[in-house]
Order: structure tokens, then sequence, then C-alpha cells
């Protein structure tokens, strides 16, 4: 998964000791918490699982917008029932990455199993943190897979937010129970009646089933951790079935191998078994099974409806896939339904500025690929660009993460190129159906864009977004969306305060800028997110960019058909500006098949001599001459044009946030 | 020399701008520089000496004669030797000509750089128009056929019929030789930052073609030959020295910031050096007084760089590079062999930038001014 090895950081936390909360003797010293999962302590006291039947077993999640308190609240539930100790160092807030903040996303933090002792009965509360972004739908519809129920927060002064819609929408369609959780209570702006009325109206549930709560002071959490025990119900599984264990996330150690996070659905699970993956049929032996708390906690066994993590030999997080379900040798059953392999759904080219940073990007890319099996990375080449590759990403934030991970953990600096999704076309063409094997493809690159005349269809990526925002900016954003080919599903208002737009948008549409724009005509008000809608129908062409009449290769591009005029001579111009002038005239022109659609007109150098060349400039001006000369070298050469390296970076690379 | 009275707003040189000059003290360093340096080369004869700088007419004749002496005590310097001092209007009253004259001056080159009083004053300069005027007209009374005068174009603000009239007043003025140069914003100094900060617009590129062709029209026109990319002369008043940088023959250079091309025939060597003098003045004559000269670097050029800067530099002049100049340098590949085949100088050849005949390699008159975009395909492949 992605994101993993961050809750360490987070949680900064200590081993509990097993047992009810009233007596959480920490025996451990503080664990390095600086990078991914510590180690477990050996040697101490095993906790019995077997003392945790079904019944007081309660499996939850947290979702919330960002920054409504999810991992403040996640905090004091591990402080309350003593998992970790009191401190001011649970904050939650210090070690975010700008990415986070910038993109309103909250990292996935760690699985944590909680012990509460309520009304004479020790429950076992095992939290289950998921990504807070949709690029992770997937995965949070696996982990959410894990739960019976979530609490659902939201901010007391920000009310409901694009996010909170999305994740209640994906818990609700789980059939989990939700209990809604108003945070921030003690907030000078709070108004959580409000809040209420905005959860009963959207969401059909009656005002008094809100907790108002403030996590950061602790006010009614406990409630919250009761309302757990009463309102959702113990998984409905057997110890007495054969095996059936749900991966739902997993991460790489250097030294241990995969460590993957499982829920039993059934039967039992210790160390020594022979466990088979239902997706890729491996066998494995198991070597160790344990809770979180949050770090690894090594058990006996763990029993159905429990949550933990197994240890069993595999090499690379592939074999771990997220959604797998993992069963007994010989005792196959049944795998847990949704299972699907991370599918790429916005592409990028990558190259290291320095082509003789190659390998070191390449020992990068591996090991943050290690921790992050849904990345898919394909050699590729650009003429221009060098060497490098083409990267498959979950989503655009999916991206941001992994690039920005790139830079501060591995002090690399990518060109990365401007997203691309991937397309698809119904072919119609017999002899390319033959080719193919199959009658519908999908286009990553341009190179591979069939003509118009052997396809009877092109269909592109769209997803369902989710807008809310005050009022006052609606008009903006109608516009901007409309700008953007998208079309408007709902139009909502939640309260005189905050409407709730849904919109069905082609992928490659937001996938540049959208969100950058929509922050801004919004002054940071509106908040956005989507879900994966399928693909539609759509009047795509390949553009070409020609140089005096030559295509070049890596500049082209699919677009839709509206959009080609103006991105035609947008793209003119910036070359324009970017291609140094010539000997001779160049014609930069932007074409779809014969059609010229744009065109800018580089004119030839008249005069380019150095005025003085006498004794003491010789030197200076060999050493400037003899680097241009070199710089031939790294020319592109399109017909007789050249074009430095800088120029296509420039036009290619991703245009960077503010 | 190397002191200037104020630095110019477009000047990136060498310069230093002192309350007090201890003259003889520089003079001495010069004489002994020039002495060692002439030394190490055994050069047998030097064809000319340039007093540059700096503002080299705000020394006295004295320092002049000196140098000139030692130059004469340890090589032959023939009374035909071209002896040129660079001069600004500022710093050149008749009397002080006459002195330099005295001295063995026999070449001037005063620093006009433009006949528009708004535009010296944008330049930083000292004089006016007027004194530019009366300082060239007393030059030519004493050096007749032998005073160039430098001028700028191309300066912000500058409009196309601006530079019209500046070439008619020119003409009116001018002696045999003329060096028209482009203003290049150099990095650093002053007139750069007020352009880079909009208080001057930058002029425009085909502005600045159209100032450069009308130039060589109008020069032409008026029996002027276009020998170098900035140089005119008529009447065959070519400077002798200037065209020695641009042969790529033997060079001296003696004063602070001085550069040489020459041979140390006194140690046994045959490899052609570049070498660099001390650029600060107190260190240098440090330097000069302890060992002799104030030589700071010393570079051996490889025989391939050898060609690359007479590639680079003969290609500025009308003659280009004749086979007999390439031959003393590459003896055993001829121009035909390097340039002749295949490749991008007969591309460039056949797109009219370039001619390669029995006269050697030189530019067509399209080609000199793109120069410097031919120039990294030649170098390119000559390296190959």
């Amino acid at each position: 998964m992605a994101l993993a090895g961050r809750a360490a950081l987070r949680w900064g936390a200590r081993l509990p000791s097993p047992g009810p909360a009233a007596a959480p003797l920490c025996r451990q010293a503080w664990l390095p918490a600086a990078c991914g999962r510590p180690y477990s302590s050996r040697g101490k006291e095993e906790i019995d699982m077997s003392t945790y039947p079904v019944e007081s077993i309660r499996n939850f999640s947290i979702i919330a917008h960002v920054d409504h308190g999810k991992s403040t609240l996640a905090d004091r539930l591990l402080e309350i029932t003593g998992t970790i100790s009191k401190t001011d160092r649970n904050k939650q807030v210090l070690d975010k990455l700008q990415v986070e903040r910038e993109r309103g996303i909250t990292v996935k933090a760690q699985s944590a199993s909680l012990f509460y002792n309520h009304e004479g009965i020790n429950y076992l509360l095992n939290l289950i943190d998921t990504p807070g972004h949709v690029d992770f739908s997937y995965e949070v519809s696996r982990s959410l897979s894990a739960c019976q129920g979530v609490i659902l927060v939201v901010d007391a002064n920000e009310g409901i937010q694009a996010q909170t819609v999305a994740n209640f929408y994906l818990a609700f369609e789980a059939q989990l129970s939700i209990i809604p959780v108003i945070n921030k209570i003690d907030l000078k702006n709070a108004d959580p009646e409000r809040v209420e009325k905005q959860i009963e109206k959207l969401f059909d549930i009656p005002t008094d089933e809100c907790i108002r709560i403030s996590a950061k002071q602790g006010t009614n959490v406990e409630k919250v951790l009761q309302k757990v025990i009463e309102k959702i119900p113990p998984p409905q599984c057997n110890t007495a079935d054969p095996l059936k264990a749900l991966v739902f996330d997993s991460t790489f150690d250097h030294y241990r191998g995969v460590i993957a996070n499982i829920a039993l659905f059934g039967g039992e699970i210790a160390k020594g078994q022979k466990i088979v993956s239902a997706h890729t049929k491996k066998r494995y032996e198991v070597h160790e099974v344990g809770i979180l708390t949050p770090n690894e906690q090594p058990t006996h066994k763990l029993y159905a409806g429990q949550v933990g993590y197994l240890i069993a030999g595999m090499k690379e997080v592939t074999e771990a896939q997220i959604g797998d379900t993992l069963f007994l040798y010989k005792q196959p059953v049944e795998p847990l339904p949704g299972f699907k392999s991370a599918k790429p759904m916005v592409f990028a080219g990558m190259y290291p500025v320095d082509q003789t940073e190659y390998n070191n990007l390449k020992s990068a890319l591996e090991r943050l690929t290690l921790n992050d099996s849904s990345v898919t990375v394909h050699r590729d080449s650009s003429l221009a660009l060098g060497a490098g590759w083409r990267l498959g990403f979950l989503g655009l934030l999916h991206m941001e993460v992994f690039n920005q991970r790139l830079e501060q953990e591995y002090n690399m600096s990518v060109i990365l190129t401007a997203p691309t999704v991937p397309y698809k076309a119904v072919l119609s063409s017999a002899k390319l159906i033959k080719e193919y094997g199959k009658d519908q493809i999908t286009i990553i690159s341009p190179a591979q864009f069939p003509d118009k005349l052997s396809v009877s269809e092109y269909l592109e990526p769209t997803v369902l977004g989710t807008i809310v925002t005050p009022p006052e900016y609606i008009g903006k954003i109608i516009t901007l969306c409309q700008d953007r080919r998208a079309v408007q599903k709902d139009l909502l208002y939640i309260d005189e305060n905050r409407v709730m737009l849904k919109y069905l948008f082609p992928l490659n549409e937001i996938v540049v800028d959208f969100y950058d724009a929509l922050k801004s005509l919004s002054s940071g008000y509106a908040s956005f997110d989507y879900e994966d809608a399928g693909y539609q129908s759509a009047d795509l062409i390949k553009m070409d960019i020609l140089l005096n009449g030559n295509p070049v290769e890596e500049l082209a591009t699919i677009i839709h058909n509206d959009k080609a005029y103006a991105a035609g001579k947008l793209l003119c111009e910036r070359l324009k500006e970017t291609i140094p002038r010539q000997l001779f005239e160049i014609a930069i022109q932007a074409a779809i098949g014969k059609k010229i659609i744009a065109r800018e007109t580089l004119k030839p150098y008249r005069k380019n001599v150095v005025a003085k060349c006498y004794g003491g400039d010789i030197t200076r001006r060999m050493k400037l001459l003899r680097r241009q000369a070199e710089g031939k070298r790294l020319m592109r050469k399109i017909g007789n044009v050249e074009v430095p390296r800088d120029a296509f970076i420039r036009v290619l690379k991703r245009e960077t946030d503010k | 020399w190397p002191y200037c009275r104020k630095r110019c707003s477009y000047c990136n040189f060498n310069t230093y701008v002192v309350p007090a000059v201890d003259e003889a003290a520089v003079r001495a360093c010069l004489v002994r520089e020039a002495q060692t340096l002439l030394r190490l080369s055994q050069v047998h004869s030097v064809t000319s000496v340039f007093f540059g700088g700096g503002t080299p007419s705000l020394a006295s004749p004295g320092t002049v004669a000196a140098v000139l002496e030692a130059v004469a005590g340890a090589a032959h310097l023939p009374a035909g030797a071209e002896i040129t001092l660079e001069a600004n209007p500022s710093s050149t009253s008749a009397s002080a000509l006459d002195g330099f004259r005295a001295a063995g001056v026999n070449r001037l080159s005063i620093g006009v750089q433009s006949l528009d009083d708004a535009e010296l004053r944008m330049l930083g300069r000292e004089h006016t128009a007027a004194e530019a005027w009366k300082a060239v007209e007393a030059a030519r009374g004493l050096f007749p056929g032998r005073t160039s005068i430098d001028l700028l174009f191309g300066l912000p603000g500058q409009s196309r019929d601006a530079w019209a009239q500046r070439l008619e007043a020119t003409l009116r003025l001018c002696d045999d030789h003329i060096s028209l140069y482009q203003l290049t914003l150099e990095r650093g100094t002053a007139l750069a930052a007020q352009v880079r900060g909009g208080a001057l617009p930058a002029p425009r590129q085909d502005l600045l073609a159209d100032m450069y062709q009308t130039a060589r029209k109008v020069l032409v026109a008026a029996g002027f030959r276009h020998y170098e990319v900035s140089s005119f002369a008529r009447k065959g008043a070519l400077s002798t020295h200037n065209l020695s940088y641009w042969r790529a023959e033997q060079y001296i250079g003696v004063g602070p910031g001085a550069h040489g091309r020459f041979v140390l025939r006194a140690e046994g060597s045959c490899s052609r050096e570049a070498r660099v003098q001390t650029l600060e003045p107190v260190a240098w004559m440090r330097e000069v007084e302890s060992q002799g000269h104030g030589t700071r670097s010393r570079v051996v050029l490889s025989p391939l760089e050898q060609l690359e800067e007479l590639l680079s530099l003969g290609l500025r002049t009308d003659e280009g590079i004749t086979h007999e100049r390439w031959g003393h340098f590459s003896p055993q590949l001829s121009l035909q062999a390097v340039f002749g085949e295949p490749g991008e100088a007969r591309a460039l050849q056949q797109e009219g930038w370039l001619v390669l005949d029995s006269g050697g390699l030189r530019c067509t008159w399209a080609g000199l001014a793109v120069l410097d975009s031919l120039l990294p395909d030649l170098l390119w492949q000559l390296q190959r």
C-alpha cells in the first residue's frame, strides 16, 4: 500500500500490556519511531487471543474529511484504552506531508487493537484505519469490508465536506453501522446543531444519534467507545470454520519480508500452518502472527473475527495483494468477494533530470515500489528525455505522494511529464481485432492510438465528482465544470451555507489542474472528491505537433476534439518560447491528421555574432562555443530543426502547483 | 593600463578607479614584465604594440615610451611597426597626443562610442559629442589615416532612424578605420541591471539586425572594407595588431589581466600556451617585482584547441582562414579534408552561409552576421 509506514511516526507508540484499560502497564521504553514499523519486541508475555470470542470483538474504522480530526480521535481512543500512554507527543499534526495539506488527504494510519472493559466485559476493539482519499477507494473498500461499523467524524465548524459525502456512501453501501460524531465542539465557531441538521438532511440519520465531542480535549470520547460496543455488531463468523483471512493491507520490511494485515472471517491461524493465497495460488508457511498495538505484537494464534498481522515468507508486496483471501493448504474456501488487481488510472513519464542519475533513480523506484504494489512501472525511453519509465498510479494524489516521497526520502529530482489517462477504443476493423485478439483495447500512449477508420467508438474514463461549497461560488464552479466537459448530476442545498454539486467528469479533465482551479476560485472553501464512474464514449483525436512539417513523436497527444484547438495553440506558443531561434524559419504546427489547427512561426536569426573578440575575450568565448558544440550532441533533431532537451522538459513537464 | 577616471555603465572590463596611481611603479612593472615575457618567448621581431585598458591615454607619454624602449631592447621593433594607443575623448588634449606621438605611438583608437549627448550620458561617458568631434579632429591632424574610432549601436531606446543619423555623422567625422560594436549588456553592469529591471527597454533582435545591416551597407558604400565582424577600414588602414588575434598569431599580454598566446621557446617548448596575467594591479605588481612577471595561469593548448581558436577567430574576418594558415596549425589534415566532406560544414555551404574555395574557408555576407550560430556546428564537426 502506497502510504504505509507513516503511522508509526504519528502514534509514536509504546507497547501496551494486554488486558483491561484500567491497568496500562507500560513496560517498554520508547520505540524508535523513525522508519516504518519498528520491530516487535520478543520475549515478552504473549496475549492469549482465545479469551476474546467473537461476541466481544468490534471491528471499525474512522472516516472523515481531511482535518476534521480523525487522527486526533484515534490518538484519544488509543490513550483511553491504554494502547499508548497519554502524553503530548501524541499529536498527529506534526508529521503531515506537505502534499496531504495541499491536496486534502489523510495519509493512511496503521491499524490497532484496543482492549477496553465495558460493564465488566473485556472487549477487543480493532480500529482499522483506511487511507482517506478516493485514489485509494479500492483499498478503503477492502479495509471497510473487514469492519462492521464506522465512526463518521464531521467538523462542528466546517460541516459536511465532499469527502464526508464520499466516505459516508462507501460505508453505507457496505451496509455498515454508522456512528456520526461531531468533533471540535470546543471551537469558538462550532455549530454542532447546524451540522446535525446537515447530517439528518443528507444522510437521513436522526439528529439525536450524533455524539458531540472534542477529540482534542477528550470531551465525550469515552462515549464514542461505548457507542462502538453498543451499536456496532460483532463480526459474524466462526472459529470452527476453515481458515478464511482477508488481506487488507501489506507493507514490506527489509529484514522480515512482507507483513500482511489480515482480518479473519473464519477459522484460526497460528505459526507453522501452511497457507495458500487464493489469488496467486502460492503456498507459504506462517512464521508469525500477532496483533497491532499499533506495533506488531506476536500472539500464539488469531481467531475468527480478529484482526492482526501475518508474516509468512512472502518476498514481495505483490504476493500479498490487497483484497486477496488466504486459506489453509488443502482446505480451500470460497474467496472473499470484491478482489481486483490494482488498476492504474493516471499515467506519467518519469525521467532522471540527469541521465547519469538513471541507476540511482532506478534503485529508489525499486525500493519505493517494494511498499507500493499499486504503482505500475514500465521502462520507457524518449528520444528527447532519455531513458526513463512510464508509471501508472491509482490517481493524481497517489502520483503526488509517490513523487514527493521520491524527492524527500530518496533525494531524487525527476522530470515528471503531464499525467494522462487510459483511453479505450472499440475496434471495428476485423484485421485489428484479429491482431489484438479482442475488440476493445486500452490506449496508454498516443503511439497506440488506432485510426478512426478502424474504430467504431473511442472511450474515456470518467469519475463522479462531489463538490461541497458555500453558495456564493456556485456560478464560478458551474462554469469551471462546464469548461471541463462535466455534466451536472445533482445540486443540493445541504443548508443555507453549503451546497453539494455532483458532476460526471471525464477523468482527463481533472488530472492536471482542476483541484487547484477549484480551490483558487472558491478562496479555498470548496472541497472536492471523486469516485470511479466507468468509461463513456468520447470524440477523441490524436493531435500531432509538427516542426517544419515533421511530426515530433513525444509531443503527440490524445485529446478531446472540443479541446484540440485551444490545446494546440497553447502547445505551439510554449514551443515557440522554448525553441531557440535557428538559421531558418521554423513553422510550429498542431495538426489533426492532415488538418493544421494551430501555427506559430519562429523567425530565423538575422544576427548572432559577438561584437568584440580580441585577445582577452578569446578564452571565455571558446569556453562557451565548446559548450554549445557539446550541446549539439544532446539536441534532438526533428528534420533539420534542433530542439534542446530543455524545450521538451518545459513543454512536457507537469505544471507544478503553487 | 587598467585605470579609469570613471567606470562606464556598460563596461565589465578589468578596470580600476583609484584616487592616485603610482605611475613610476606601474611603469617599472610594465617594463619588467614586457622584458621577461619577450625573453621567454624569444621572438625576434615585434610587428605591433597595442596600449589598451582601462584608459591608457591617462598614462603619461613617458610610460608609453619606456615600454616601447623595453620592447625594442628585447626584440626587434621595426620602424613601421603599428603602435596603437587607446584614448578617450576626455583625456585627449592636442598636447598630450603630441607627447604620445613623440613617444612612438603612430596610431590612435578613440572611444567615441556615440555622437549623441543623451546616449553618452546613458553610457556613463565623461565626454560630450562636441568634445568627441574635437578630439577626433585633433587626432586626425596628428595621426592622419591612422585614427580609428569606436562606436556603439543597439543602445536601449535607440531607433533605426537615430542610428542612421549617427552613421551619417560618423562618416563626416571619421578617418579610415571604424570599429562598430553592438552593445552587449554584460552581466553585472549598471546598464544591464537597468534593462533587466525594466527602467530601460531591451533592444529587439530584429532591430539590432537591421542596424547592423544598415551600417554594413552604408560603410561599404562609403568605400570601407568590412574586414572583420565589427571592423571597417578604407585605404588599407586595417589594424595589423587586431588581425594578429584573428589570424591566431602569437601575442604577448603585458599588464594586469592581459592575455597572451605564445610559445615559450626559452623553456625549450614548442607548444602554444594561453597565458593570463594576474587581474588585480597591486597583486600583479607584487608578482612582477618578485619574479619578473605576473602570469597567473598558463594552459598549454592542444592541437585541437588551437584549431578551434583558429576556426572561431578566423571566420570573423573577410579573408577567413586561408589554406596556408590552416596548414600551419594542421599540416596533416587540410581544410578540404575536414570541412569539404559531407557534414555540417558542407550543409552550411549549400545553405549559403559559408564558402570553401581556393582562398580558404570563410563566411558569406549573410553568414558573417550569424557566425555564432555556425560555429557550434563547425566545432562539433572538427571535434569528430
